[in-house]
């Protein structure tokens, strides 16, 4: 059975736990990288008390195994796994989850990166801060945009 | 007779709020998206601030981003929405 590769879910998941199954057995494995994205209390100079995340079912989904299917093309890496929560967080909270797996470490540390900086500008998600001012819509950062360009594709999210 | 297709609509975030929905379905005369975005426009409001040329606005066509010159098929899920925030 292929292994699952994405998931989109509300529940928290453990990093050791996710790792463990993502080597398990693979004595091709020399290194393991891990990106961890987690809530912080603050945000474009306001204090946030939560965080609820949005996505678009389906496609969210689809959009991150196809950009883990290029992480593959690219990178001499063995597996690869991503995990994004939605719904209703908090700060000091776990978001996202992505883990790589490789015979030598150059290609695991650029892996993780990449997919990350593609998850952040074309995976279909939107963020919605609570402040002490009220409710807003996380705006999208022209850093991001220029970090997936740094990799030689083109973005445009903002 | 117009060539006329069913599409069914996705609006999602901030979008979403200004519509007050998100889906519904449509059947237009417009080839193409931006047709189609062009159709939503001339609704009013709320769709005309919402979808309005000069705002940020992304578009998926059955769940594959894509940009305005992108042809509609009949039973195509289009999909506007902000630009994304996610990780």
């Amino acid at each position: 059975m292929p292994a699952l590769r994405v998931s989109i879910q509300t529940p928290d998941f453990n990093l050791a736990d996710e790792v463990a199954v993502l080597r398990h057995g693979d004595k091709r494995v020399g290194a393991v990288c891990s990106f961890v994205g987690t809530v912080r209390d603050r945000n474009d100079g306001a204090d946030v008390a939560t965080l609820e995340l949005e996505h678009y079912p389906g496609m969210t989904e689809k959009a991150i195994e196809a950009m883990l299917d290029q992480a593959h093309q690219r990178f001499d890496i063995l597996a690869s796994r991503v995990i994004h929560r939605v719904g209703l967080l908090r700060p000091l909270d776990q978001i996202v989850l992505v883990a790589v797996t490789s015979a030598h470490r150059g290609e695991s540390f650029q892996a993780c990166e990449f997919i990350m900086d593609y998850l952040k500008t074309q995976a279909p998600f939107w963020k919605k801060e609570q402040t002490p001012e009220g409710a807003r819509w996380v705006d999208a950062r022209v850093a991001d945009d220029a970090a997936l360009q740094r990799w030689g594709i083109a973005s445009s999210n903002c | 007779m117009t060539r006329t297709v069913t599409i069914n609509l996705r609006f999602f975030a901030a979008i979403r709020e200004a519509l007050g929905t998100g889906s519904e379905s449509c059947v237009t005369s417009a080839t193409d998206v931006a047709g189609l975005r062009d159709m939503l426009i001339a609704r009013g409001a709320p769709y005309a601030d919402a979808l309005a040329r000069g705002k940020l606005v992304r578009i998926a066509v059955d769940q594959h981003l894509c940009e305005e010159p992108t042809p509609l098929r009949d039973g195509a899920e289009v999909a506007f929405f902000p630009p994304v925030t996610g990780g």
